[in-house]
């Protein structure tokens, strides 16, 4: 007889949707980097005209204060010898010719210190840089 | 038999609300999650040694004193007229074969003169449409 066909189940079956969302959440977890941010504390100056870096790979930190506190790549170096920039960042460019250095200087700075440090990058021929800065107005 | 009336208990736990409870940590992972992007005004340094000659008329020299004050054209001027006076600068320098703007702003501060100030000024210029930017080396105290 015509009933005694099994009648087709209509509908997605979803036993399998936990697995589904349990990966998803694992891929999130996985790639989430949580970088605490250390370092010296300071304020970058804000620009309307602040760009996104493209490229994070290619990327050497300078971090410097009003205080002439300077780390270049983590790396604590005394306002006395401020030749050591010149030769960490040479290192770093040896390896990476399209290196961008990211000077994020305090905006209390004064800017004989600021050029001391540009003529440092000049020496070690690291003439691309980027004034890290934040975006002016709404936001940021 | 009565024993056998009774039925089975399954020990099981319900697991309908899994998708639930997963879906709720996805949600506060995304929302949480920040991607941390570096940003800011990039710059090319001049390179060191080759001073190349340039005709005066294609560069706009920019003074910028310890207090912040801003010369330009050998007069004071004020940050929004500043902007509006390179534009029409660099309107009638031209544009090169790149199709660039002739026109070299050179930016020049005291010592002094704060850092904050600085990119005041490169972002007044950068707005303005400049794209040859020069810093000048302060004088040595």
């Amino acid at each position: 007889m015509f009933q005694k066909k099994p009648k087709p189940e209509p509908g997605i079956s979803t036993a399998s949707l936990p697995d589904i969302i349990f990966m998803l959440l694992f891929f999130f977890m996985v790639t989430t980097v949580i970088k605490k941010t250390q370092g010296i504390p300071l304020i970058t100056p804000a620009a309307y005209q602040t760009k996104k870096i493209e490229s994070k790979r290619h990327l050497a930190y300078i971090w410097a204060d009003d205080k002439g506190t300077i780390t270049v790549d983590d790396k604590l170096v005394p306002v006395s010898n401020l030749s050591h920039i010149s030769k960490i960042i040479r290192e770093r460019l040896d390896e990476d010719n399209r290196l961008i250095v990211s000077l994020k200087i305090d905006k209390r700075a004064k800017m004989g210190f600021v050029t001391d440090i540009q003529e440092q990058l000049r020496d070690a021929y690291a003439v691309r840089v980027n004034y890290a800065t934040r975006f002016k107005g709404g936001g940021g | 038999m009565l024993l056998e009336k009774k039925k089975k208990r399954s020990y099981e736990i319900n697991s309908s609300s899994m998708a639930d409870i997963a879906f709720l940590l996805l949600i506060f992972f995304l929302v949480t999650t920040t991607i941390d992007m570096d940003k800011g005004i990039p710059m090319i340094l001049p390179e060191r040694g080759g001073e190349v000659k340039i005709n005066p008329k294609n560069i706009a020299k920019i003074l910028v004193n310890a207090e912040g004050a801003v010369l330009y054209d050998n007069r004071i001027v004020e940050d929004m007229e500043l902007t509006d006076l390179l534009e029409t600068r660099i309107k009638e320098s031209g544009v090169d074969n790149e199709g660039k703007p002739k026109l070299i702003v050179s930016i020049k501060t005291d010592r002094a003169t704060e850092y904050d100030r600085y990119i005041t000024i490169l972002d007044l210029v950068k707005e303005a449409g400049a794209t040859k930017i020069s810093i000048a080396e302060p004088d040595k105290e």
